[in-house]
């Protein structure tokens, strides 16, 4: 193959970037969330199913993308059960839209954030928050102000990753969204159809693209998961 | 102050169980809890601040109920209004000095009011923190540390000042420097106190009454009047009774 610089600014190549970058941040905004939230609970609480819960948030690492896309296309496709109660209620359908592809990538991105946040978390002296909370602070003002600070260079790391996995999401985002370009159509399926429609200047651009980013994420990663920083 | 404690609690130690029976009263300002390490006298102050449940039992303070389990009471323990000295500190490793002390006073939203900055001001210079007050706990020595989370406890203006074993984390030397100067702090402060020791240097040093602790449970309660007035010298009965307890 011959390196063949094109346009950057080409709908070819503008259109799945700006769409990758909007449904990967989308996904990192909601599995940040998610996953801090999740992770704060499994934590701090000892109940029954703890480890259950554990494992089935960690689950998508190990599985497939293609079953995760599956496993959305059970539950939020056109006859699944959210997805016919979205559907009717608020007339919202995910199937072959970019925010089902949002959606998928967060189901795969998510466990990034809640693995490295929980370890963060636990790594939180029970000292500080019993301090902040004989000071007479809340639950709430306990978690924002000495958990979630002490704890933030392993949930901002975990919130790298899970971008940069969101960015590269390929199997459910198929299943669930489809290749629609210019709808659907992000930098890892469009990879995908410049290959089979021979189109190897534009997979060229999009894989030295994508791989540039990712480098990038991985270096602010360790960076951030180095002792003094 | 009036204190009153009478809990039980059962807890489970890899295979071993420690059963915590934690009884005493007292009408003076200044009780030491003393015993060797183990002899559940941290775990009683944990149980005062509200930061361990007893399993049974009661703890009052000047006639609030902070604990009841008969009558299902248990006040949390961001609504005690007690200071709490711990052993190694625990200052907030994220924030300045002057955010530490003023920490209690911060709403969750929003900036310290001008009363509270005031506040803060007047105890960086009480504890002569005035010239560290924008250093992160890191970098300060141990005897500013621990004058850093003296002032934090005292920010709030508890009724009462829970002490952890305040010294241990400090050198011989720093040690005896530092126990001068907190009993001046306490006595410019005027705050009742409840210190946790196993050296029974601090029971000379500030005990009213002492409260000795063995294997989980109270062997034995002393006040100081009483014992000097019956003409027995405090170091000495304290000396004899680590010997027994260590024994």
């Amino acid at each position: 193959m011959s390196m063949v610089w094109i346009d950057l600014s080409a709908p070819e190549f503008l259109s799945p970037l700006l769409l990758t970058l909007k449904v990967a941040g989308v996904a990192v905004l909601l599995s940040l969330i998610l996953g801090v939230a999740a992770a704060y609970a499994l934590s701090r609480r000892n109940f029954f199913g703890r480890d259950f819960l554990d494992a089935v948030c960690t689950l998508p690492i190990v599985m497939p993308p293609t079953v995760l896309g599956y496993y959305l296309l059970v539950f939020i496709g056109r006859r699944g059960i959210i997805g016919q109660w979205l559907q009717e209620t608020f007339g919202i359908t995910l199937m072959f839209t970019w925010q089902g592809a949002a959606l998928a990538a967060t189901v795969v991105a998510f466990p990034l954030v809640f693995k490295s946040a929980r370890a963060a978390l636990e790594s939180v002296g029970e000292q500080y928050e019993n301090a902040a909370r004989t000071l007479g602070q809340n639950e709430l003002a306990v978690f924002l102000r000495v958990s979630l600070p002490l704890a933030f260079r392993g949930v901002l790391s975990g919130g790298m990753l899970a971008f940069a996995r969101a960015m590269g999401e390929f199997g459910a985002t198929l299943m669930v969204a489809g290749n629609l370009p210019g709808r659907t159509q992000t930098l890892s399926l469009a990879v995908y159809s410049a290959v089979q429609a021979g189109n190897d200047a534009l997979a060229n651009t999009l894989v030295f693209i994508i791989s540039i980013v990712c480098v990038v994420i991985l270096m602010i990663t360790s960076k951030l998961l180095q002792p003094g920083f | 102050m009036q204190f009153e404690l009478n809990i039980t609690k059962r807890l489970r130690c890899g295979g071993d169980e420690f059963l915590l029976r934690s009884r005493f009263a007292t009408t003076d300002a200044a009780l030491v809890l003393f015993g060797p390490s183990g002899s559940g006298k941290t775990l009683t102050l944990q149980a005062i601040a509200g930061m361990l449940t007893p399993d049974e039992g009661h703890i009052r303070c000047n006639g609030r109920v902070l604990f009841d389990s008969a009558q299902g009471i248990n006040v949390p323990a961001r609504r005690r209004n007690l200071g709490y000295l711990f052993q190694d500190y625990a200052l907030f490793p994220h924030l300045t000095v002057r955010e530490n002390i003023g920490f209690g006073l911060k709403p969750l939203f929003g900036r310290l009011a001008k009363r509270d900055r005031d506040r803060v001001e007047e105890l960086l210079d009480a504890f002569g923190l005035g010239a560290v007050g924008d250093q992160k706990p890191a970098a300060l020595s141990g005897g500013q540390q621990q004058r850093t989370a003296l002032a934090r406890a005292l920010g709030t203006s508890p009724r009462l000042l829970l002490l952890d074993e305040p010294f241990s984390a400090l050198d011989q030397p720093l040690r005896v420097r530092m126990r001068d100067e907190l009993s001046r702090s306490l006595k410019s402060f005027n705050i009742p106190v409840i210190m946790v020791t196993h050296d029974s240097d601090d029971v000379a040093a500030f005990a009213q009454s002492v409260v000795i602790y063995r294997n989980g449970r109270v062997e034995d309660i002393h006040s100081a009047r009483e014992l000097a007035d019956s003409g027995q010298n405090l170091a000495e009965t304290l000396q004899k009774q680590a010997e027994k307890a260590y024994a």
